[in-house]
């Protein structure tokens, strides 16, 4: 039988473009994806380098709610290990069970962020730290006020005489007491972690299609970048019905109206609801938004669009998601000074 | 006896011209790329940058994502907006100072622009 020459011009294009489709969407384990893994080493200023002792400091402040003006309200009772660092409500719940505006974020990995907040405003954890204790809404705590309660706690006066010999216990040592133990709050090793490191299994294949889904045609790299998948920058998702101006308000520049900034997804499976003000309560309702396009287009973010993932792809971008969730990691609850 | 009045108009757009002909002679633009996330010249990540009054910075994109640069200082407030990949927008900088120049959507990106 002769073929036709047309035929067979057509068969070797079709083969091409079906290799060329695969090669630009194909993920393999042991491919270089190096920079999708977590630096060892945790970024820490000259002037607060992390010990023990200021670990161990931090830590008791941090789940120690006399920090708070009603005596009640620790930095643990919103960022709770058991939630993913989060406290599971759409928007925070502060002072006198008063609901904010925003939801709480994770503070894992906060140490390798340059800016803090939804909306950017602390350059460091060491700014970031008091921010929560002085503002009415959220612990409700006078500054001074809590220095002199913890200085009357000989367990505080040693704990801060060990971590910051001879700097005494000051709004200063107490924010980089905070700021150290936040910068041990870090992922741990995920499934996705252990395929890129070559272990062909470690990760489904539905999530290595989901993977390949988010570098592609479900364009999210574009934001969630890098080990910690966030390219911390500021974005408006085009929320519905959401009115919060987020980075305009420190920075008055048109296009960072209504942006927040790209949280990490690192663990993101333990951190529902999504978004700053807590609109979804799925991974499935994220996709399925940004899969539109967002929602509200004025002043929409130029990188989102609609996606036109199909069912599969969406199911298999919620598997790599959850591909993120890291080994659980221990916490150990501090003895509190009582006296 | 005077010259007629057409002819001191020709004189003095001959003079103005020539004038606009040297600056624009001397003014320089420089290429300034914004590259995973990074002002790069040449290929070279920068911090800081020194050029001279009259002189034109282009930023262009050579990143997958969306930039947005900005200055909101006295010497030169200015946002040229989100633009994508290949695009580039040009700022020229006329007075003698210090300009911060961050990009609004990627704060990481940030530069000191001297003009001499």
């Amino acid at each position: 039988m002769k073929i036709h020459p047309k035929f067979i011009l057509m068969a070797h294009k079709v083969l091409f473009i079906t290799c060329l489709s695969i090669a630009a969407t194909s993920i393999q384990a042991g491919e270089d994806y190096s920079h999708f893994l977590r630096p060892a080493e945790v970024p820490q200023p000259d002037n607060n380098r992390i010990t023990t002792a200021r670990v161990e400091l931090g830590k008791m402040l941090f789940f120690d709610p006399r920090l708070s003006g009603s005596n009640w309200i620790s930095c643990g009772t919103c960022h709770n290990p058991a939630l993913g660092w989060s406290d599971g409500l759409p928007t925070a719940v502060g002072h006198g069970m008063g609901v904010l505006e925003r939801a709480t974020p994770t503070i894992l990995n906060t140490a390798y962020q340059p800016l803090q907040l939804w909306d950017g405003r602390a350059r460091t954890l060491e700014q970031q730290a008091l921010g929560p204790l002085k503002a009415t809404g959220e612990m409700n705590q006078d500054l001074d006020e809590v220095i002199r309660e913890l200085s009357v706690l000989k367990g505080y006066r040693d704990a801060f005489e060990d971590a910051y010999p001879g700097e005494g216990i000051t709004k200063e040592t107490l924010a980089k007491a905070l700021a150290t133990y936040e910068r041990t709050i870090v992922s741990t090793e995920a499934p996705f972690d252990r395929w890129v490191k070559g272990e062909t299994h470690a990760m489904s294949k539905t999530a290595q299609k989901g993977f390949e889904v988010f570098l592609n045609k479900g364009r999210c790299v574009l934001c969630h970048s890098g080990f910690n998948f966030t390219d911390n920058g500021f974005h408006n998702l085009g929320l519905k019905g959401d009115h919060d101006p987020g980075r305009y308000g420190i920075r008055k520049i048109k296009i960072l109206k209504g942006a927040f900034k790209t949280p990490t997804l690192r663990d993101v499976e333990l951190t529902a609801p999504y978004m700053h003000n807590g609109m979804y309560k799925t991974l499935k309702e994220v996709i399925d938004h940004y899969d539109r396009g967002g929602d509200t287009k004025d002043n929409l973010d130029p990188n989102m669009q609609p996606l036109h993932l199909n069912p599969s792809e969406k199911a298999s971008l919620v598997s790599f998601l959850k591909s993120l969730t890291g080994e659980p990691a221990p916490v150990t609850l501090p003895r509190l000074p009582i006296e | 006896m005077h010259k007629p009045l057409t002819q001191k108009r020709l004189h003095a757009a001959i003079i103005v011209t020539a004038i606009l002909a040297a600056a624009t002679a001397q003014a320089a633009e420089v290429t300034v790329n914004q590259h995973d996330k990074a002002f790069v010249v040449e290929g070279n990540k920068i911090e800081t940058i020194t050029i001279n009054v009259g002189d034109t910075l282009r930023f262009k994109n050579d990143d997958p994502f969306f930039h947005n640069i900005f200055s909101l200082s006295d010497l030169k407030t200015f946002d040229l907006g989100s633009f994508p990949k290949g695009k580039s927008k040009t700022v020229t900088f006329d007075r003698a100072g210090m300009a911060e120049v961050e990009c609004a959507i990627h704060p990481e990106m940030y530069i000191e622009v001297t003009v001499k």
